[in-house]
Order: C-alpha cells, then sequence, then structure tokens
C-alpha cells in the first residue's frame, strides 16, 4: 500500500501547519508536543517515510517508534492547508502498513496486534471474560432494536466497563429495546485497521459484519467512538445497518423525554474525542446532553471541537502508551487544560479518552479537584 | 568500555537537558540536516533542545570547550538553509524556550522566550490582549520570532514601522563565548522598552543567522490592533507603473502594508500585477476615508485604463487579509512537488521593472513556474521582491534547474543594485565578493572578536 503513496507523499513542505489549532494557541499535535523534535511532527514523520522509501534511512526501532506513535488524531488533516490533507493520516497508516508486512513494527505492536488476532482484545485477556462486567444485562436477539456494541475498552478495561454498565443500565432505564454480543463479541478493529494491520482489519470486519448480519443487526450503538468509526466507515456494506454513538442515542432519548433528569451543581468542560469530532464530526450530541441536564455550567477548554487536543490513547497508545512517561504527555496536558478552565468534571465520551484522562489527573496530583466522567455517568447520575 | 569523544558529548549534552531532550539518532539527524528550501543538506551530531538560557549557556560553553559547532534552530524555515549545520556539530532547536514572559500594555511591548513561534505569540496577543498585535510575517505560523529577527524579516506591519528587526526593543543572548548578555533597555532597567539611546550593539546579531550569538529572550515593539480591516487590489499590466502606484500610496500613509504578487496561473491571474494595500481602522468611517485618499491618489491610472481595482470575492479577500497566508505555503504544492524556494533580494523600490523582466527571463529559461510576491518596507524606502519558484523534491532534474535559477536570481539581484535577503551560504559569498573591502574586514573582525573560536553557525558569513 505504500508503494502507491509513495508517489505523493513529498508533496508535504514540512510548513508545521499541523503542529497546531487554527488559532495557534499552542502546539496540538500529541507526539510533537510530547517528544517536541521535528521528527515527532506529522511533517518530519513524513519525511522520514519519504527517507526509509528511498532508502535514505535504514529501519531502526527509533525510526518505528516515530511512525506507531502517532495517534491518528487526524489534527493534521485539519489544520494542513494542502490539498492533499485528507490523505495523510492514509500515508502514515500505509508506512505502517508497510513496516508491518516487513516484519519491522514495534515489539509492542506486535503484541496489541497478536493479542487481538488470537483473544480478540489487546491485552490478551481471555474471551471467556469479554462479559465478565455485564451481569444481567441481555444478549441481542434478532429483533431488538439496537445491538450495544461494547469493543475491547468497555469490556475490559475497569473504567471502561463502569461506563458501559452505566449506559446499559440508563438503556434499560428509557426502556430502549437492545442488547450486547457478550462473550461473542470481537475486536472492532479500529486501532488494528490505524496501526496497518489491513489483512487482520479485514478478517475482523468482514466477520463482526457477518455476525451482524446473522443476527439481523439494524442498528448499532457503539460506546467507543473508535468502534463507531470502523464500523460506520470502515466495514464492508456498512449500509445495512445504522451505526450510531452512544452519545447520539442519549441525546435523542433525552429529547424524546424517556430520562428524567434533575439538577446537578457542577462545572463542567467537555474533552471531544478525535474519533467522534474530527473523524465523524459529531460534536453537538455530547454538548447537547450536557446543557439537558439543570445545574451544569458547560465551559469550554482552549482547544475543542475540531481544534480539540488529543489524550493520545488512540492508534493503540491507550495499551502500547508510546506517548506516556512525560509531564508532557498529551493526556497531562489537557488534563491540566480542563484544570485551567475551573471545572470540576472533565466529561468524556470515549472509554480510551476516560482511561488516558483519569491516570493523567492523577499522575497530575489533582485528584479531588477535578475528576473525569462519562457523559452517560453524568446523565444517570442525573436521573437518580 | 572506554567512552569515546562523541560518546562524551552526548553525555555532557544530555546532563545539561536531559536524555529526552538529546539525540543522536539518524532520524532527528536525518530532519535537522535539511530545511524545506534547495540546500544540501549535512547532518549535524547531535540534537538538543534547551529548557533555559542556563542549559543554553552551558552548551555553548561545552561547545567551546569541544570546539565543535552549534547551529541555533528555530522553524527551520527560512528555506535557504541557514539552520543546515554544514560542519556538523550541534543543532540546538529552541523551540522548548516558548513563553510569554511579559506584555507591557501602556508601553506596548513584549518580552518573549528565544523559541517562541509567530503563532503562539499571535493566538497569545488575542487571548489576552486583544489590542495589541505583533508585525507577523507571511511565514507559516511555526517560524520563530527570533528567527524572523535574525534574518530581517517583514511582515504586515513593514511597510508602516520597517524591517520586524527594527521592533525590536531589547535582547538576551548567549554568546559564543558562554557569556549572557543583555542588550537595550534591559541591560541598566527592568524594563524592556528600547534598544536606544543605548550604543547600537543589537546589529551585533540581526542578519547574521546566529553566527554571533544565540538570542534566549527578545523585547518586541507591540502596536495597536484595530478593529476593522480590509484589503483592496490594485491591478496593473505594465510592471514599470508598479513604483510609481506604491510611491502614491505610500504618500498617503493610509495602508497598513502593501504587497505586490504575480503569478502565471491560474490564467486569468497571467499578465497582471497585482498590488494588495491592506487598510485598518476603529470605524467603518475611518475605513472608507482610507479608501477614498487611496483611490484619489490612484485615479489617473484608473482614468487612463492603465490600472484598476479588482473585485475581490470573500473568499478571496479572506484569504489576503489571512495572519499568517497560508496561500503563500500552498505555493509548494503549484507543481505538487512539496518544494518552495525564492531568492528574495531587498530593492530599491523604482528597480521593481528590471527585477521583474529578470525573473520572467529566468523562469522561462529554465522551464519552471514562478510565483512573485514583493513586500513594500517603509514608506518606499525599499521593497523585498521575491524571485520566487516551486519545486518537485521528487524530481531531480527540476530541482537542478531550479537551483540554477536561484543562482542566476542571485546574481540579478546584486546586479541591478540588490542585496539577497537571508542568502544561502553561496549568495552570501556572492555578497561580500562585492562588498566593500574595509566593510568586509570589519565582518572579520566582530566574528573573530565573538567568536574565536568559530564555534557558531560556521559557514555563515564567513570572511576568507
Amino acid at each position: 500500500m505504500t508503494k502507491a503513496y509513495a508517489e505523493q507523499i513529498h508533496r508535504c513542505f514540512r510548513c508545521g501547519y499541523c503542529k497546531f489549532p487554527n488559532d495557534f494557541t499552542d502546539f496540538n499535535c500529541p507526539s510533537y508536543s510530547r517528544f517536541r523534535f521535528e521528527s515527532y511532527s506529522t511533517g518530519g514523520r513524513l519525511w522520514l517515510i519519504w527517507a526509509w522509501l528511498k532508502k535514505e534511512i535504514d529501519w531502526s526501532e527509533h525510526l518505528a517508534k516515530v511512525i506507531f506513535s502517532c495517534a491518528t488524531c487526524r489534527n493534521c488533516v485539519e489544520q494542513c492547508p494542502m490539498n492533499f490533507k485528507n490523505e495523510i493520516v492514509d500515508w502514515i497508516v500505509a508506512a505502517r502498513s508497510d513496516m508491518i508486512e516487513k516484519g519491522f513494527a514495534l515489539p509492542k505492536v506486535r503484541d496489541f496486534l497478536n493479542n487481538i488476532s488470537k483473544h480478540g482484545n489487546p491485552w490478551g485477556m481471555p474471551r471467556s471474560k469479554r462479559d465478565a462486567w455485564a451481569e444481567g444485562i441481555k444478549r441481542y436477539r434478532p429483533g431488538d432494536e439496537y445491538l450495544f456494541y461494547v469493543g475491547c475498552v468497555g469490556s475490559y478495561e475497569e473504567r471502561g466497563q463502569r461506563m458501559a454498565r452505566n449506559l446499559a443500565e440508563l438503556l434499560d432505564g428509557a426502556e430502549v429495546s437492545f442488547g450486547i454480543l457478550g462473550v461473542e463479541e470481537n475486536c472492532d478493529g479500529n486501532e488494528v485497521y490505524m496501526l496497518g494491520e489491513t489483512g487482520l482489519f479485514q478478517e475482523l470486519a468482514e466477520k463482526n459484519t457477518q455476525k451482524f448480519k446473522e443476527l439481523k443487526v439494524r442498528k448499532v450503538v457503539a460506546l467507543s467512538p473508535h468502534a463507531y468509526n470502523s464500523i460506520k466507515n470502515k466495514y464492508p456494506r456498512s449500509g445495512v445497518f445504522e451505526v450510531f454513538h452512544y452519545t447520539q442515542l442519549l441525546s435523542e432519548i433525552i429529547r424524546e423525554g424517556k430520562v428524567r433528569l434533575s439538577e446537578l451543581k457542577y462545572k463542567v468542560t467537555y474533552h471531544d474525542p478525535c474519533f467522534l469530532g474530527r473523524y465523524n464530526e459529531v460534536y453537538d450530541a455530547p454538548r447537547e446532553i450536557l446543557k439537558s441536564i439543570p445545574g451544569i455550567e458547560v465551559v469550554e477548554m482552549k482547544r475543542t471541537r475540531e481544534n480539540s487536543f488529543c489524550c493520545g490513547g488512540g492508534s493503540g497508545n491507550i495499551v502500547m502508551d508510546l506517548l506516556g512517561g512525560s509531564t508532557e504527555s498529551p493526556s497531562r496536558i489537557r488534563v491540566r487544560e480542563a484544570y485551567e478552565t475551573g471545572a470540576e468534571i472533565l466529561a468524556v465520551a470515549c472509554p480510551s479518552c476516560m482511561a488516558t484522562l483519569d491516570d493523567a489527573v492523577k499522575d497530575e496530583g489533582l485528584e479531588g479537584k477535578i475528576t473525569v466522567k462519562d457523559i452517560a455517568e453524568l446523565v444517570q447520575e442525573s436521573a437518580k | 568500555m572506554e567512552v569515546t569523544g562523541m560518546d562524551r558529548i552526548y553525555e555532557s549534552l544530555v546532563e545539561i537537558a536531559g536524555e529526552e531532550h538529546v539525540s543522536n539518532r539518524e532520524e532527528e539527524l536525518y530532519i535537522y540536516s535539511q530545511d524545506p528550501g534547495l540546500m544540501e543538506p549535512h547532518r549535524p551530531d547531535y540534537v538538543v533542545m534547551p529548557k533555559t538560557t542556563e542549559e543554553v549557556q552551558k552548551i555553548v560553553q561545552l561547545a567551546n570547550k569541544e570546539k565543535i559547532s552549534i547551529v541555533p534552530v528555530g522553524g527551520s524555515l527560512s528555506l535557504s538553509g541557514l539552520v543546515i549545520p554544514c560542519r556538523g556539530g550541534i543543532a540546538l532547536d529552541l523551540k522548548r524556550m516558548d513563553r510569554v514572559l511579559e506584555v507591557n500594555e501602556k508601553s506596548r511591548y513584549v518580552v518573549v522566550e528565544g523559541g517562541i513561534t509567530q503563532g503562539k505569540l499571535k493566538a497569545y496577543l488575542e487571548r489576552h490582549h486583544p489590542s495589541l498585535r505583533h508585525s507577523i510575517p507571511d511565514a507559516p505560523p511555526s517560524a520563530t520570532v527570533a528567527g524572523n529577527i535574525v534574518i530581517h524579516g517583514q511582515g504586515r506591519l513593514s511597510q508602516q514601522y520597517g524591517f520586524n528587526s527594527s521592533m525590536v526593543t531589547g535582547l538576551e543572548v548567549v554568546l559564543p563565548t558562554g557569556e549572557i548578555c543583555k542588550i537595550g533597555s534591559c541591560s541598566v532597567s527592568p524594563f524592556w522598552f528600547s534598544l536606544e539611546p543605548l550604543p547600537h550593539l543589537a546589529g551585533l546579531f540581526f542578519g547574521w543567522f546566529g553566527a554571533t550569538g544565540i538570542i534566549t529572550k527578545l523585547g518586541l515593539r507591540l502596536y495597536p490592533k484595530k478593529k476593522l480591516r480590509d484589503i483592496e487590489v490594485f491591478v496593473v499590466e505594465d510592471p514599470n507603473l508598479v513604483p510609481d502606484v506604491i510611491h502614491r500610496v505610500t504618500h498617503t500613509e493610509m495602508a497598513e502594508d502593501i504587497f505586490v504578487g504575480a503569478q502565471p496561473y491560474p490564467l486569468i491571474f497571467k499578465d497582471i500585477i497585482m498590488i494588495g494595500i491592506c487598510i485598518t481602522g476603529d470605524a467603518e468611517d475611518e475605513l472608507e476615508f482610507k479608501r477614498k485618499m487611496i483611490w484619489d491618489a490612484l485615479h489617473t491610472y484608473i482614468d487612463s485604463k492603465e490600472g484598476g481595482f479588482m473585485m475581490l470575492t470573500p473568499n478571496i479577500k479572506h484569504e489576503l487579509l489571512e495572519l499568517p497566508t497560508s496561500s503563500t505555503t500552498r505555493f509548494a504544492d503549484v507543481v505538487k512537488g512539496g518544494g518552495f524556494e525564492y531568492c528574495g533580494p531587498i530593492i530599491p523600490v523604482e528597480k521593481f521593472p528590471e527585477a521583474f523582466k529578470k525573473l520572467l527571463e529566468i523562469s522561462s529559461k529554465y522551464g519552471i513556474t514562478y510565483g512573485h510576491a514583493g513586500r513594500v518596507i517603509g514608506r518606499c524606502h525599499c521593497m523585498m521582491f521575491s524571485f520566487g519558484y516551486p519545486f518537485n523534491r521528487a524530481d531531480p532534474d527540476n530541482i537542478e534547474r531550479t537551483r540554477k535559477a536561484l543562482h542566476e536570481s542571485n546574481v540579478a539581484s546584486l546586479d541591478i543594485g540588490g542585496v539577497p535577503w537571508k542568502p544561502e551560504v553561496h549568495a552570501q559569498k556572492m555578497i561580500m565578493d562585492k562588498m566593500d573591502k574595509n566593510t568586509l574586514e570589519l565582518i572579520k573582525r566582530i566574528k573573530k572578536l565573538l567568536d574565536p573560536n568559530g564555534i557558531m553557525n560556521p559557514g555563515n558569513w564567513e570572511v576568507e
């Protein structure tokens, strides 16, 4: 795949617009913010890929780290002034694909992908534990209105599991007809795609699609924006079923009055997940939910919506953590930015963001000063 | 295991700046070996990213002790290879030093660290001091403020206030021998308001491309930011008219910025020269008055049908008023090649027609397309005239032809009486060949005095 892009990739001028949000207020590329060497900016990365293709530099583990540390947050696509901007992430994914084909992936990437291939999740946890969080939650049966697609983080990560439970309880309370796949659910493959393992992604996508077909699924509601993105935009024949992110469904339920909300006295700032915002332009639904809760004051961070600063968890980094380990890790920068707003709640709509930002609150010593909460959790709190 | 000299330097850099901020890995050396222009790459041996002036000082002291070169790096966007470490050594990336340290609203100046980008300063002022602005250049937002100063950059306010380097109010510099030196009022006072009335030492660093020291802090004049901004574009076909048009508009003293543009594509722009005239004001009446004054100044050209104002769609207007102008960056993709290089001499305004003629000749001779973007500096005191050529980084033949065109543009610039701006090492030699011998000797003496070991950005302004 990379070879096809080899004809185009030299077009990056390395102007550096990709490092910023649209008002230039600070650097907005997660890997550049973390490491600050030009090599970790999008332009630097594209120049290195081209140099590797031209054999001006050899493969090295460090080169692989530079290429795989991109969180594929799409800020570069949003900010690049050039006509080829929509292809930038594809070029990076293609280079990763080429590295994987040649056996040059980082060990962490290899483990991530192997675990998904063998166990259906990136941690290598048993498939039988996938529904350990879901006691009492109904399995999907043909005729149910929604398939609640939980995803790996929602199934295995403690905070993700809490999000999944909250949402399931809310849907149940609103008498929404839904079910989960339980142990039959597999990884959605969004990160597999972004890491360039196209063969494994196709396999996952085809199997999942087949499963949806067998179960006559017409509507999928995803907990994770990552799953929402892959199922909506990357799966074959995805038009057969509709795909929603849970904030879209929640927003509708609230609008229809199926959930009664009482006052919550919180000052809240909302963090846009990249795969919901920049990838799918869903910016309003989560905000509408927050604004529908009486008593909540919503304040925006400096970088928001199209210009949101990624938490750094994308492209497998929630597990591989190539951007962690520093005060300049994106999640810590983001938490500081949230805290600056004076908000006591940092609201999220993505289990990966939930985990990375919650860890960052602890790393920053901000426990008790700002708390990361999922939007569904806030709705549930208000609905009690 | 024996510690080699190179390892020892690496270890020392790690001790100064921390392991995460030092690299001798191939990937960083590759990226810091080049800029997006046409100059031949050359790898540094190390890349280091200090956070404080004291760290910069220690790195300079280390380089002096070890007799290795240092190249201070900002946005790497001069395009003329001014931060290519042509003798290896240490590439010192200043962009971690990017704080705004002080804004004095009343005296209208800002003090910033040496690695702050144009974009970040702009955003900071818009957010915290919306009535103030700085003279932002047309370089991408990742260009640094200090980088622009050391190349005598120009910006949107240069027509009113001169080169951006003349807007500096103070400097903190790490000298090549390691001393931290303050220049201007800040050397005797807590205020960074002016370089004057002291001996003008700042000139030891402006236009030197980091060959005489590393700017770690600088004070910069800020200017009133008006509520409204608009642009008119006056169009002529005859390049001989351009100097007089500029002369007349500058006489009105109504313009914020005056720039000149010409390009063969898209075809609607072929054979015309556009003179962009930006105006600002706090009220629509003020803008209207300025428009009227400018129209009146040019009415004879309109009456004779030798020139006229162009209708601008909202999109074009937005693009021309954008700060910085992203369309300048997009020029690099005109031939879908990711490359863009220009020779931008500073010339007397009356030399525009000659320079323009040469641009067309050179572009035609080498079969490459061109783009001209000029900026008036001062009230017609001089202008930057760019011989701009997009090129294809994947096409060696195109690169070679563009290199020849660039060389010929440098020759033409000097022939018409101009001086290449931010010249590449090769063009610096061309300038020095033509330079008064005593001036040359002065440059040599100053360089030797400040940098006895010749460690600072060697190759630049090196007198044989």
